[in-house]
């Protein structure tokens, strides 16, 4: 990307000629991505297309062996998943990971003394019980994760995200499995996060959520970007219908 | 430094690397393709060692005689064991610790065993190549370590050949490479993990035999291929086979020289040194990806 | 909000009065200790309760890493012998040295060689630092064997002071001095526990990715327990020489030091500081009962066994089975 090219808006996130390879084989093979402050981006793909290893790139669980990521105009890309975490970039897990040894509220408070610095217990815990009610866990606080539903563990996974206090959110499949009713409920969830000014990146299958929430949305095949931008648009882009009816 | 002592080291090193292989090629299956940090196969070597001596003092059986009849029923306790692991670590989710500590045990019971059976006296075995020497020019080379070399060599080489030519051996390559892809062609990864780590423990039986041949057992000796075992395992790149063969020739040279230019007293630290050195270098190993 | 379900809140209440009732606590224990072990006035009873306190300050070390951040460590035998053969060294050197300095010395190698172990493994997933530990045990105890300054594979004899500083005999001095390193240990394990370190490391323990994304610096917080652990467990073999008078390497490299550091904590239970201090008053107990009337075998089989059947049946330990909920006692 050239000087010329620079967007108006700074980016929160700009991640350019990411390339990662395991052996001989190429994950991503050189994609960009950039997000705006406070906007809703959708990222799908085909299962095996590069989606999981580009969120572990950028939240620094693996190192490209190419390209960049910017973080506020910051470069992390050598940075180490608790740094990034501390500079307001969160995620979920697509299989819910709690602190299975821990009650629901404990797990709260981990992001909020490690990531978000709040070193008075007697805050962190007020802090906690406020995320929980948002998350809809208010009374669950003093259970251990195992008794949660599935529906529930995802919201602990979106309110132990929150509680790192980000300004970026990477919601990885957050409603696999769920209900029609339960991706409401998530949906909702997020909405309400974003409209707090945080930037949301959703990776996700089921396209009703991601056409209902996302402003852009990118599209991933084979580790290589073929489409980028308006929901509508891309729906429709012939690439996106191959790729997608094709298999 | 005379050539004639270097040459003596590197061809014995070179020689007992090929028993290490053996020795090894049970971890690379257990720890490097199914995960199981069987820190206990060190014990099962030990109590194959003590079959071939009791089949051998008592029925008069060659130790490779007795290791082969053995080996069918190591395989079948390997598939209990690993049943049970399974059913008792695998599927509990904080399995790791727990799994470790639990082998850590294993290993202290399967030793403690031995030593109230056998006692703490050096065992031998007799062989008609216990003994004997092959002459080549200036060397002299052992029977009793040429034929676990070859053995050795032997062991991997057929597992080689079943993990590439049957279909149970390439479903134990495939779990070993993502435990998820053998259920989407419809295979059950726990059945093929059973059978593999029943392979595992069969060499184990083997690998005693050789060790029985090579030189007097008892029962604590053990503990000194854990460090072995594993250095040999890391530095062959964890899953490979071939990997495993030349990291046991390069082990077994290392012990080799420092016996010879050193002092045999530092011989323990060798393999273990080994072992820190390529992981603080280069931990996946030479062969790894 | 309820006092049962948010700890931190109830430790902010406790904070310093909780500390000295602790404090008053231990320091009753002692003084019972030492009167009964002052009415039996023999050399064995000594013998006994050193060993047994030699294990809480073991189990309790190893359990600040093994136990809080689930990272299983091999070689407490040789952490231990880097304590013995610490103050072999420096009885070598400084014969009049007193006992309690080398146990700080101690403390310091012991530390930095946590942090050299962790250093090297840490970055690689856990089952490897397991290994390491177990390499820098068996590469120590070859060094130890080689090193003719400190005895070298023959050992090395120790002649203690004619006099005691306090309590008359040597034995009660050292097995005094016994009861304070395992007050220190369970105070440091007990501070870890909850305090910040304590809850990064649990995190650790439950998913390592998880707190990473969490902002947990998972590789700092390691090597800090490592350190913390492996001072512990140095701390607890420095008075060892003075005690037995005489150690070689077998001896400070013990096979039962090797299992014992491991299965107290499992079997007491490994999420709290208390656990391995039962496994430890429990076990150790046990062990010098069992070696008067068993073999020493028998001994080391006996604790194979209730490893093999607690990581199966009772993952928790024991503390595990009298608490419903496993991190209940704090």
């Amino acid at each position: 990307m050239s000087a010329l090219a620079q967007p108006a808006t700074p980016l929160i996130l700009d991640a350019s000629g990411i390339v990662k390879r395991f052996g001989g084989f190429t994950a991503l093979d050189g994609v960009d991505f950039t997000v705006r402050p406070g906007e809703r981006v959708g990222l799908i793909g085909p299962n095996g297309s590069g989606k999981s290893t580009f969120v572990n790139c950028i939240t620094g669980a693996l190192v490209p062996e190419a390209g960049r990521v910017l973080f506020e105009g910051a470069d992390v890309t050598r940075l180490s998943a608790h740094r990034r975490a501390r500079l307001g970039l969160a995620r979920s897990f697509q299989i819910p990971r709690p602190f299975k040894g821990m009650t629901i509220r404990e797990n709260i408070e981990i992001p909020l003394t490690f990531a978000a610095g709040e070193a008075s217990r007697r805050r962190s815990a007020e802090r906690a019980g406020e995320i929980l009610h948002s998350v809809g866990l208010g009374t669950r606080a003093a259970d251990l994760p195992a008794s949660l539903s599935q529906v529930e563990l995802r919201r602990l996974e979106l309110g132990r995200a929150l509680a790192a206090n980000p300004r970026l959110l990477i919601a990885d499949e957050a409603m696999a499995g769920l209900s029609d009713s339960e991706v409401d409920e998530i949906l909702e969830l997020l909405v309400r996060l974003n409209g707090e000014g945080i930037a949301v990146i959703l990776i996700e299958h089921i396209m009703r959520a991601v056409t209902g929430f996302c402003e852009r949305i990118v599209v991933l095949v084979a580790g290589k970007k073929i489409a980028d931008g308006a929901a509508a648009e891309v729906m429709r882009h012939p690439d996106v219908e191959r790729a997608y009816l094709g298999q | 430094m005379s050539m004639e002592l270097f040459g003596n080291a590197l061809l014995s090193g070179l020689l007992l690397g090929g028993f290490y292989a053996a020795v090894a090629v049970g971890i690379t299956i257990a720890f490097g393709m199914l995960d199981i940090v069987n820190i206990a196969h060190p014990a099962f070597i030990m109590l194959g060692a003590f079959v071939a001596y009791w089949l051998n003092v008592e029925y008069g059986l060659d130790p490779l005689l007795a290791a082969l009849i053995a080996a069918p029923f190591a395989y079948l306790l390997g598939r209990g064991l690993y049943r049970y692991y399974n059913g008792v670590f695998e599927r509990r989710s904080d399995d790791s610790l727990q799994g470790l500590a639990f082998f850590f045990g294993l290993l202290f019971v399967v030793e403690v065993s031995l030593l109230l059976v056998f006692g703490v006296d050096y065992r031998f075995v007799s062989a008609p190549y216990i003994g004997p020497s092959l002459t080549l020019g200036d060397y002299s080379v052992p029977y009793r370590m040429l034929v676990p070399f070859l053995a050795g060599l032997g062991v991997v080489a057929l597992i080689a050949l079943y993990l590439g030519r049957t279909f149970t051996g390439r479903a134990i390559l495939a779990v070993s490479q993502d435990p998820g892809a053998l259920r989407l062609v419809g295979g059950n990864p726990i059945k093929i993990k059973e059978a593999a780590f029943g392979l595992s423990i069969a060499t184990a039986m083997l690998a005693g035999a050789l060790l029985v041949i090579i030189q007097p057992i008892e029962p604590s000796m053990g503990r000194e291929f854990i460090g072995r075992a594993f250095a040999i395992c890391v530095l062959g790149g964890m899953t490979s086979l071939l990997g495993t063969v030349v990291a046991g020739a390069i082990l077994g040279i290392a012990e080799a020289m420092t016996t010879t230019y050193v002092g045999a007293a530092w011989g323990p630290a060798v393999s273990f040194g080994l072992l820190l050195v390529t992981l603080a270098v280069r931990p996946s190993g030479i062969f790894g990806r | 909000m309820s006092s049962l379900s948010t700890p931190y809140v109830e430790d902010r209440r406790g904070g310093l009065p909780r500390t000295l009732v602790w404090l008053a606590l231990a320091a009753a224990i002692g003084v019972v200790l030492f009167t009964v072990l002052g009415r039996f006035n023999s050399e064995y009873a000594y013998l006994a309760a050193y060993g047994v306190l030699q294990y809480v300050v073991l189990a309790t070390g190893w359990n600040i890493l093994g136990g809080y951040a689930g990272y299983v460590n091999f070689g407490a035998a040789g952490f231990y012998a880097l304590g013995v053969y610490g103050s072999v060294f420096l009885y070598k050197l400084f014969p009049d040295l007193p006992v309690p300095v080398m146990v700080l010395v101690a403390a310091g190698v012991g530390a930095l060689f946590g942090l050299g172990m962790g250093y090297l493994t840490l970055r690689l997933r856990g089952v490897f630092f397991s290994i390491g530990t177990l390499a820098l045990s068996v590469i120590l105890h070859t060094v130890i064997v080689n090193w003719e300054f400190v005895g070298g594979a023959r050992g090395a004899y120790i002649i203690r002071p004619e006099e005691a500083p306090v309590l008359g005999s040597y034995a009660a001095y050292l097995c005094l001095l016994m009861f304070v390193l395992a007050v220190i240990a369970v105070a440091i394990a007990r501070t870890v526990q909850h305090s910040w370190l304590g809850r990064g490391l649990a995190a650790i323990r439950d998913d390592e990715t998880a707190a990473e994304c969490s902002g947990v610096a998972s590789l700092k917080l390691k090597l800090a327990a490592t350190s913390l652990s492996g001072a512990v467990l140095a701390m607890a073999g420095a008075p060892f020489p003075f005690f037995i008078t005489y150690v070689d390497p077998a001896t400070a490299f013990s096979l039962t030091v090797a299992v014992n550091t491991i299965a107290m904590p499992v079997i007491g239970g490994m999420a709290t500081w208390i656990g391995p201090v039962v496994g430890a008053v429990l076990i150790g107990s046990l062990q010098q009962l069992a070696t008067v009337t068993i073999s020493s075998s028998a001994n080391l089989l006996i604790v194979g066994l209730l490893l093999v059947v607690f990581t199966s049946i009772a993952p928790f330990g024991i503390m595990g089975l009298l608490s419903r909920r496993r991190r209940n006692v704090r």
